[in-house]
């Protein structure tokens, strides 16, 4: 193994100031142009429960509200979410107060590893948003962009069914 | 005998509420201080010589730290490791970096380590290496012709090794035949795809002495022992931590070259190191499932009778063998009698490097294989005879007395019941009303397909393959389960506290389960083969039984009475006839603490650990029915109903035995209609990111109907066989039956998989271009 002489500065790269809210939350930060939203999120602010499982914006485990819109924040960049409103996994239970789709894909085993959860939870989140009383096929549809190895899917579309019964207008509050 | 109350019911998983937050802790979510980021250069060759190496500009970059390459690494981490118990198998020394060649695309060449993550990847670019191709040997069957180029120069010949089996008289099984049916088929390879990619954390504490692997890894304890052996540790100062696993379906059961290298980097460069693989990196350099090439031919009566099966494959198993690498093909030549009675067998493996990734365990490793083969021959018989395919199926089902069934391949399966799971899910399906309704629609140009599948798997590894469990009881009350099993979404937490809850009497709430920690655990195999709580779960089973004989013995002792005259029941231990006389478990579990018995008989503290190995494995089984629906102009297939009636013997939790089925099948489905990794003739990875390996998506899936029958597997006391994998073995099977079935009246006879649209449509053009121009 050869070690760097090491000269330290990541000379010639200018950062640029983003300002944004996160689950509530401003934060106003220096960040390098192509820095991308998730590993903003993740390493930046330290906000893991979104997770990066493609290079292709094909999983949507890196699914976030933004603005309203849920997005792939692997294919966004950290500058562009300057002056945006975001919604990640860690804001959508009110304290202990678990939100309805949580509940709900605790209660029907929505999940197994876990990891593609968020995004999918997301996901339907703006589904409901946009439709609190879709059909399956909707569901479905609403859910194809998000990548699940472990369920089958079947016991999310459950959980997404078993939210909609529940949920409440303040449930879907824009943020 | 306490009441059972856990065991059976639908508990919602222990695991989930930090999950549904975000709060779990997958390898990338550790953040420790000063970590450094790797990235790794890949070969973009299938085979060259490396002439040229030069990492002199990648080292100059601003923060980048160190930058190494294999020959540096030759002397100082040792190659990876392999497993299996043959005289035939050559093994090429598997490197952690190439030194001088690369036998695959996606090999690793260098290793950058920088500052972050998107530093060291620039670095990569800076790198520069001069290859000379080398003739690439990419399809297994020419491997093993003569005159093929030859991979590992070291040997004479790509054949990686061989395996043999022949049980009965076959000579006579195929003079005796009425017909003799073959039939070629291709297993194609298939990526594992968890949706968490490979990862590793390291970090060596010189003062502690102390190297701790955080991987996202299903077996941490095997990891441990070979780590240490590959970095020259004492296995002592080496600790490995499986945190939040996101999925693993065998492709985390390894020992990785990364897991080596970020080990040596953490001792060497004295700061925690960080590599997250890309799903591009995560589709070229983590193993592969399945890939096989075979030819079956069975010898069978008119009436469906089997008389005598051979089949002789070539398994493509890469350029070099990973963990269970030559583990896994004979697994299919083992469960190739299925449920049937075959008399006579004889099965001929032949295994060849390519100059491609590893294959290795992939969900259902090997058996899925041989579910494939005997399910679709069983179908060709029936066409072939023009039989029932339900008929064929039951015509050579054992019968449920004959078990424990001895194959021909030599396994003798535990228990079973083919015909009463057969008839629940014909029953389930209205498959003769499915049958009217095929040739109703088939008359007005409509195509409907039936297939089933009759699987049989083995499971539950097994003899040779132990499991470690303790419970522990605190001076509290509380109970800690420890277990040598690794769980990763499979949802141990929940179903071992319910086996322990049911034990001991003690409420699921007050139970924690801890896995996953060399350094908690003091023994463990992981979680593989569908064996985490049909081995690991009877090891919690024993020990938490052992727990609750001790705290009799206590009791005995406190209530000043006979240990015979001492009667449990939910967590009381009470004198018999005198139910107010009693102690909780609790009470004893504090008296323990202090004095054991205060007679001084017995040891302070109530624990026990236990290690279970199985006398055999165990064979879940089960039916699966499909029902398709194929547009011919189109090509497309709508898969209109799926049914699947499984037996897993007991089940501790049906919650989780859904979820593992539901995953199960549409993961067989994904082979079936959808997945494949290509290759080209030049090794190339035609496919490799998830923008064009196709895995299911939500749309296009049908609602499944699942059911159960429950035949207890004898060879454990709680009856349980496993169900990680069934699903995945049942289901392919059922859905390319389907879809023959469906294009019977275009003549087809067989599809190699994944039958995809433009397949179909062109068998279906074809076939009416032979039918137009007969015409004329």
């Amino acid at each position: 193994m050869k070690a760097s002489s090491g000269k330290k500065s990541m000379d010639g790269v200018r950062k640029q100031k983003i300002t944004l809210r996160i689950n509530g939350i401003e934060h106003s930060l220096e960040v390098e142009p192509r820095l991308l939203l998730v590993h903003f999120l993740r390493d930046v602010l330290g906000l893991t429960g979104t997770h990066i499982g493609c290079d292709t914006s094909s999983c949507g485990a890196c699914t976030v509200m933004f603005d309203n819109m849920a997005v792939k924040s692997c294919t966004v960049l950290a500058v562009q979410a300057d002056g945006a409103e975001l919604l990640t996994i860690e804001g959508l239970a009110q304290g202990a107060r678990l939100h309805p789709l949580q509940e709900a894909f605790w209660e029907c085993h929505g999940l197994q590893c876990g990891f593609c959860t968020p995004g999918m939870i997301l996901s339907a989140y703006q589904l409901l948003m946009r439709n609190p009383k879709p059909s399956e096929p909707e569901i479905r549809h609403a859910i194809d962009g998000n990548l699940c190895r472990c369920t089958g899917y079947e016991h999310i579309v459950d959980s997404v069914q078993y939210a909609a019964k529940r949920m409440k207008r303040k449930d879907l509050r824009r943020r | 005998m306490p009441v059972s109350k856990s065991v059976g019911a639908r508990v919602k998983r222990r695991e989930d509420p930090k999950l549904i937050r975000g709060l779990g802790q997958y390898v990338d979510d550790i953040n420790l201080p000063k970590t450094l980021h790797v990235a790794i250069l890949r070969s973009p060759y299938a085979h060259a010589r490396i002439e040229k190496l030069d990492t002199g500009a990648a080292l100059r970059l601003s923060g980048v730290v160190a930058v190494c390459t294999g020959p540096e690494l030759e002397d100082k981490i040792g190659t990876l490791p392999t497993t299996a118990d043959n005289p035939t198998l050559k093994i090429p020394a598997h490197h952690v970096l190439a030194i001088g060649k690369v036998c695959f695309a996606g090999e690793g060449v260098a290793a950058v380590v920088a500052e972050d993550r998107y530093t060291a990847r620039d670095a990569l670019d800076l790198i520069q290496v001069e290859y000379e191709a080398l003739p690439v040997v990419s399809d297994p069957e020419k491997a093993l012709t003569p005159g093929s180029p030859v991979i590992h120069s070291e040997f004479t010949d790509n054949l990686a090794f061989s395996w043999k089996h022949e049980q009965g008289d076959l000579a006579k099984a195929f003079k005796q035949a009425d017909k003799i049916v073959k039939q070629r088929l291709v297993h194609q390879r298939l990526a594992p795809i968890a949706i968490e990619t490979r990862a590793v954390l390291a970090r060596y504490l010189p003062e502690a002495k102390e190297l701790t692997v955080w991987s996202s890894t299903q077996i941490p304890h095997i990891l441990k022992t070979h780590l240490a052996q590959l970095l020259k540790l004492p296995e002592n100062e080496v600790r490995v931590i499986a945190p939040d696993v996101g999925g693993g379906f065998g492709c985390k059961l390894n020992v990785y070259a990364e897991e080596a290298l970020l080990g040596y980097l953490a001792l060497t460069l004295n700061r925690p190191v960080k590599w997250i693989e890309e799903r591009r990196e995560n589709i070229q350099a983590t193993i592969h499932g399945r890939g096989q090439v075979g030819e079956v031919e069975v010898a069978v009566r008119k009436d469906g009778t089997i008389l005598g099966l051979r089949y002789k494959v070539i398994a493509d198993i890469g350029a070099y063998h990973q963990l269970f690498t030559p583990a896994i093909p004979p697994f299919t030549g083992l469960m190739l009698s299925g449920c049937y009675k075959i008399p006579a067998m004889s099965i001929e493996l032949s295994a060849a490097f390519t100059n491609k990734m590893s294959t290795d365990a992939y969900r259902g490793a090997g058996r899925p294989e041989a579910a494939y083969v005997i399910e679709r021959i069983i179908d060709r018989v029936a066409q072939e005879l023009k039989l029932d395919a339900v008929a064929v199926r039951r015509r050579n089902f054992p019968k449920a007395s004959e078990f424990p069934f001895k194959t021909a391949t030599g396994l003798a399966y535990d228990s079973g019941n083919y015909q009463l799971a057969l008839g629940k899910a014909l029953k389930l399906a209205g498959y003769e009303k499915l049958r009217r309704e095929q040739r109703k629609l088939r008359s007005r140009g409509r195509y409907l397909g039936i297939g089933l599948s009759t699987y049989v798997e083995i499971c539950a590894m097994g003899p040779g393959f132990w499991e470690y469990g303790k419970v522990q009881l605190e001076p509290s009350g509380k109970v800690t389960v420890f277990s040598g099993a690794s769980p990763h979404g499979q949802g141990q937490q929940t179903s071992f506290a319910q086996i322990v809850s049911d034990e001991l009497g003690v409420a699921l709430d007050d139970i924690t389960v801890v896995h996953g920690d060399t350094g908690q655990v003091a023994r463990g195999m992981g979680t593989f083969g569908s064996r985490a709580t049909a081995v690991g779960g009877i090891a919690v089973y024993h020990a938490a039984e052992q727990v609750r004989e001790k705290a009799r013995e206590i009791a005995s002792h406190l209530l000043e009475v006979d240990a015979d005259d001492v009667v449990f029941s939910d967590g009381r231990f009470s004198v018999k006839g005198v139910p107010k006389k009693a102690l909780t478990i609790q009470q004893i579990a504090r008296q323990a603490q202090e004095t054991g018995d205060s007679s001084g008989k017995t040891a302070p503290g109530l624990a026990a650990e236990y290690q279970f190995e199985p006398s055999n494995f165990t064979f879940p089984f089960g039916t699966h029915i499909c029902v398709v629906e194929i547009d011919p102009q189109t090509g497309n297939i709508a898969i209109k109903k799926y049914f699947a009636v499984d037996d897993c013997g007991k089940v501790i939790n049906p919650l989780l035995v859904d979820g593992q089925l539901q995953g199960g099948i549409v993961q067989g489905l994904g082979q079936a209609l959808y997945e494949g990794v290509v290759y080209d003739e030049n090794g190339q990875l035609r496919n490799g990111s998830l923008l064009d390996y196709a895995v299911p998506k939500a749309t296009n899936l049908p609602r499944l109907r699942l059911s159960r029958t429950e035949t207890p597997s004898p060879v454990n006391p709680l009856g349980i066989k496993g169900i990680g994998e069934a699903g995945t073995i049942g289901s392919t099977p059922a859905i390319v039956n389907a879809v023959i079935d469906a294009l019977a009246p275009f003549g087809v006879t067989h599809i190699d998989m994944p039958l995809t649209p433009q397949k179909i449509w062109r068998l279906c053009q074809g076939a009416k271009a032979a039918v137009a121009g007969g015409r004329r």
